[in-house]
């Protein structure tokens, strides 16, 4: 019990001290000790309770209960007053309603109802734990560096680098909390924190694109609250409980599907699915390391978190088959919409929204096979696109701008950033590396579950995403030579160590997912739906993904040696006329020197336009007013 | 054995000539002639050929080319000069930008006579290049 | 056992590109008759791979050679796991991981016409991609598992259930094989408006190893539809090489007689052909739920 307190009480105790220390040294410091801290307890607590678990009964809440509601009375009343002050006026009725309703519920009705464990430590959240203090303390630690480096450049923006560090440990104390609790009024106090996090950092910048953004992600996911509210007090209402494992152990009958299709929307709004995606993309004018650790590797978790513990409730149902269709869409629509990005970092919000949806589509199909597939691209996503979004943030820095076209230069400018980079990349579509192997199993376990439909959205999804996921490595490996915005960076050690270790979990996680899958992932199945789990990939097929892995690390080591001693005459390249001598200009006609400009592929004429986006919203709107019909009837009969 | 008598790969280039080489050269392709036959293929690449086909004198604007083009082929390589022009400039010997024959700029292996050459002369030539490449190649060896 | 494999595997490595080069320079005869042509013999492919070999090491930069090798290396694995009988969705994945190594070659080599290639390549793979896994899926739909052995050993061939999803893989056969009208990376042809694509900058031995990859590819590319054909029946084999060689015939044919199409068409077509014979067989065959 003690241990469970100290972890999600640590990064808060940080999170306070961080941003009521104004002295840069002093602040670093912490935040440095705070990070190792906060990485030490997850494992320490992962080690102590992964085996066996854990299931925590208090017996007197009421001091937290208490002090859970004067918390959120305090920030509905701030939301309130932001939405009124900005003329949001959304806003502060959805806040205001599912205050009231809280509060309504929780002095009238709520006698009688004990929760009897509040607190579950089971292999899942285990995962998930390890995951946001792992993932989490390095972004945390990476953050000292860049935001330093961040206002050296933007000059324009307002210091309050110890409120955005602050923010990033309450956020992490908010996220230990949402995963271990069982309790869903605690989960929905965390939840509504981590939007609360979101929304201030996105507004970090305090420019007018900045504020309209926070803004949108808070209305956005205001909503998806109100959703989370009503399911609560429906549960409360109807079966006496407000405990999720209760939940989940109910069978899907047509009263429970209704708050589960509830949680489902909140969930949605959370992991940022069509047509609730907007936010995500705007939320990417906030610093990379809020990117990062909110919008890529962890709290966008939350909502897939959700859907996965409800998945027993999902599978055959119709709330179920409508929420996995609402992924695939969201899937092949933004892997599609990626394409046209020239922008490093809309790119990885793009393929951010895209994964969520395969999580999503993996976790409401609910079969055994398939919640392997979620778990296992919640971990590989995280540790991915977190190295892709911290390299993407150095390289803004190094050249001045995050335009990929910009990036043929990156291996002169930073040879290891474009590693890093390409490992990332690499990481997130390549054989053998993790998310392929996900893939792969989600397509086993959709064809299982007879799922034409979603199998082939899914061949289709992933082609799309090898596209521009290969373009951008190959504009990384064209290696040309051109010169930067001018301001060149350090790339100082506070950034490249935690870069480092993400690039390293990276390729470890990768040699390791067997392992991974016995040790977490399997005994989590055969609990969740007894019986004996297997993994849907046979040990052959492990052993040759690791032999793949292996030899692409081997290879490139044993290539350079040879190709340093070799003795090859060495030409310039084609140019179908005179090469200028430099491989960049050629001669052209008249003896003009002109360079030989090439830009990659983007579909725009297809994809770039407001069109492909609207009739994607349009039909994920469509699916989920039919899966509101759907619910209703089947309540209704 | 060296194998490249029977895979000569060879990259045709135009300099200052009237066309009609070229036409001439295109026609080796054609059923006809049909040089595929002995294994010959126009590449239209220098890092892929083995002769290197020029039709047309050199001018004072193509040398750098030329002398790139040879560059990028890998050896062993050969040089055929194809007509008149090729070998001396021809009929363009005395334009105020001609330098003259390809060999003022490359080192030629095989001339073809003809305004234009005849296929079967250039087939011929071609024959007689592959010769010297052998020859090329054994070198290479030692 | 162990003894035994390793030979098998052994042999998987030395005979692929020896019937894919075969292969090959039937195709040239072929291609040579259809055009009113005598054509090569029979073995000039490897007649060009040995003189490849023995040319001298000319490179533009010190990177862009090692994506052949690890190429090859890739595709070597594929053909072993495919003809092994393993999973077709990890040789899918594999034949990926190859082909895209190859079009990074393309972006390392520098030059404006192997950068070219290499992005017409991916947009190639994007076109064909959807089919190959759509392929797989059929496949695993009618036999219930992803191991080749078991899928060549049902009693009823593959291509009675799924006719229209083989008809889809013929049509991006053609990519993977880089015939007309689909060869936008690089061709056999003389299609010069990007030179020679991706391989651009590569000669000697690299340009043999891109050879040889491509023979080991084309033989990949037959297994699929070998697997449409094959049953536990053992004569099923030969209607199944039959089969194979009756595909390949046919896309010469379609090599010879059409001419190198836009990317668009190229990628909308394969898109909306994948589409639809995906959609309507794979449903019909789940309803039936074999």
């Amino acid at each position: 019990m003690n241990l469970i307190a100290v972890l999600i009480l640590f990064p808060l105790v940080v999170s306070i001290v961080t941003f009521l220390v104004r002295k840069e040294n002093i602040r670093s410091a912490v935040v440095r000790i705070g990070a190792v801290g906060t990485l030490g307890l997850t494992v320490y607590t992962a080690l102590q309770y992964f085996n066996d678990g854990l299931r925590i009964s208090l017996g007197e809440t009421e001091m937290i209960e208490i002090f859970i509601l004067v918390v959120e009375v305090g920030l509905a009343a701030y939301i309130i007053r932001l939405g009124i002050q900005t003329k949001k006026y959304l806003i502060s009725v959805f806040s205001l309603f599912q205050t009231a309703l809280i509060l309504w519920f929780e002095f009238t009705q709520k006698h009688g109802i004990e929760v009897e464990t509040s607190i579950v430590f089971d292999k899942l959240s285990g995962v998930m734990v390890l995951i946001v203090g792992v993932i989490g303390s390095l972004i945390c630690l990476y953050a000292v560096g860049y935001m330093k480096g961040y206002h050296e450049h933007h000059t324009e923006v307002k210091d309050r680098q110890s409120f955005f560090l602050g923010v990033l440990f309450l956020f992490l104390s908010a996220m230990f909390g949402l995963v271990l609790s069982n309790n869903l009024m605690w989960l929905y106090f965390c939840w509504e924190i981590t939007t609360f996090c979101s929304f201030l950092l996105i507004g970090y910048t305090k420019t007018p694109e900045a504020r309209n953004n926070s803004l949108l992600a808070l209305i956005i996911n205001v909503g998806g609250g109100v959703a989370f509210a009503i399911a609560i007090v429906m549960i409360g209402m109807n079966f006496e409980t407000l405990e999720l494992s209760t939940l989940i152990a109910m069978k899907p009958e047509a009263l429970v599907l209704i708050p589960v299709f509830l949680l489902c929307v909140a969930a949605l709004t959370k992991s940022a699915q069509l047509p609730f995606s907007a936010w995500l993309l705007g939320a990417m004018v906030a610093p990379t390391p809020s990117s990062a650790l909110l919008h890529s590797a962890t709290m966008v978790k939350a909502g897939v978190y959700l859907i996965i513990r409800l998945a027993p409730l999902l599978g055959e149902t119709s709330v179920g088959r409508i929420i996995t269709l609402v992924g695939s869409i969201t899937f092949l629509a933004c892997s599609l919409l990626a394409i046209a990005q020239r922008d490093a970092k809309k790119v990885l919000a793009y393929s951010t929204i895209a994964n969520l949806g395969l999580i999503v589509m993996c976790a409401s199909i609910g079969t055994q096979e398939a919640i392997w597939a979620a778990i296992l691209l919640v971990i590989f996503h995280a540790v991915s696109k977190s190295l892709l979004f911290l390299s993407v943030g150095s390289i803004e820095h190094q050249l001045g701008n995050r335009n990929i076209e910009n990036m043929n230069i990156l291996m002169h400018v930073s040879r290891k950033l474009s590693i890093y980079l390409t490992i990332g990349i690499a990481g997130m579509f390549l054989a053998p590396f993790g998310m392929l192997i996900s893939k792969w199993v989600a397509m086993k376990s959709f064809i299982d579950s007879n799922n034409v439909i979603i199998v082939i959205i899914l061949a289709y999804g992933s082609a799309a995403t090898l596209f521009y996921w290969g373009k951008w490595i190959g504009t990384l490996l064209s290696n040309g030579v051109g010169k930067t915005d001018g301001h060149h960076g350090v790339f100082s050690l506070d950034e490249e160590i935690p870069i480092f270790l993400q690039a390293a979990i990276v390729v470890i996680s990768c040699l390791a997912f067997p392992l991974i899958s016995k040790v977490a992932i399997v005994p989590y199945l055969s609990e969740a739906f007894g019986g004996q789990a297997m993994a849907p990939i046979g040990l052959g097929n492990q052993l040759i993904m690791v032999i793949m892995m292996a030899v692409l690390i081997l290879m490139p080591l044993g290539y350079i040696p040879l190709s340093k001693n070799s003795k090859a005459r060495v030409t310039p390249i084609y140019m179908a006329g005179e090469n200028a001598g430099d491989n960049e200009h050629f001669i052209a006609a008249t003896g003009v020197k002109r360079k030989s400009e090439l830009s990659n592929w983007y579909l725009e004429v297809y994809l770039g336009g407001k069109r492909f986006t609207f009739w994607s919203n349009m039909t994920a709107i469509t699916l989920l007013a039919i899966g509101v019909l759907l619910v209703i009837w089947g309540w209704a009969l | 054995m060296n194998y490249n008598t029977k895979s000569p790969w060879i990259l045709h280039y135009d300099g200052s000539s009237c066309n009609g080489c070229d036409i001439e050269v295109l026609a080796c392709l054609t059923p006809l002639y049909d040089v595929e036959r002995f294994g010959v293929i126009n590449t239209g690449n220098p890092r892929h050929a083995d002769i290197l086909l020029i039709t047309g004198g050199v001018n004072d604007q193509n040398i750098p080319v030329v002398k790139q083009i040879y560059e990028q082929m890998a050896e062993p390589k050969v040089v055929v000069a194809v007509g008149i022009c090729a070998t001396s400039g021809g009929i363009f010997a005395d334009c105020y930008n001609m330098v003259g024959g390809v060999e003022n700029v490359l080192p030629v292996d095989v001339y073809v006579p003809g305004c234009a050459a005849r296929p079967q002369a250039i087939i011929d030539g071609v024959v007689k290049a592959l010769a010297v490449l052998d020859e090329k190649q054994n070198a290479m060896k030692k | 056992m162990l003894a035994i494999w390793i030979i098998r595997i052994i042999l998987i490595v030395v005979l692929t590109p020896i019937v894919g080069g075969l292969l090959a320079g039937f195709d040239r005869i072929i291609s040579a008759r259809v055009q009113g042509r005598k054509g090569p013999p029979l073995l000039q492919p490897f007649y060009d791979v040995l003189k490849l070999i023995k040319k001298e090491n000319i490179e533009v930069n010190k990177t862009y050679k090692f994506y052949v090798y690890a190429s090859l290396f890739f595709i070597i694995l594929t053909a072993v796991i495919m003809l092994m009988g393993g999973d077709m969705l990890l040789a899918i994945f594999v034949l990926t991981l190859g082909a895209i190594f190859f079009a990074f070659g393309g972006y390392a080599s520098q030059s404006p016409y192997s950068i070219i290639g290499a992005e017409r390549e991916l947009l190639q793979m994007m076109a064909y991609e959807p089919m190959v896994l759509i392929t797989a899926a059929g496949l695993y739909m009618v036999s219930k598992s992803f191991f080749i052995s078991d899928m060549i050993s049902q009693a009823v061939p593959a291509i009675v259930y799924l006719p229209a999803v083989f008809v889809g893989f013929v049509y991006i056969l053609t990519f993977k094989l880089r015939k007309s009208p689909f060869d936008l990376s690089l061709g056999h042809h003389a299609h010069q408006e990007l030179v020679q694509g991706i391989s651009t900058e590569y000669s000697g031995r690299e340009l043999a190893i891109i050879e040889i990859t491509h023979w080991y590819e084309s033989i990949i590319a037959l297994a699929f539809v070998y697997v449409f054909f094959a049953t536990s029946n053992p004569i099923s084999h030969v209607f199944a090489v039959l089969a194979c060689l009756v595909v390949y015939f046919f896309e010469i044919l379609v090599d010879n007689s059409t001419v190198r199409v836009k990317w668009q068409l190229a990628l909308k077509s394969a898109w909306i052909v994948t589409g639809v014979v995906s959609v309507v067989n794979l449903m019909i065959v789940s309803f039936f739920k074999f």
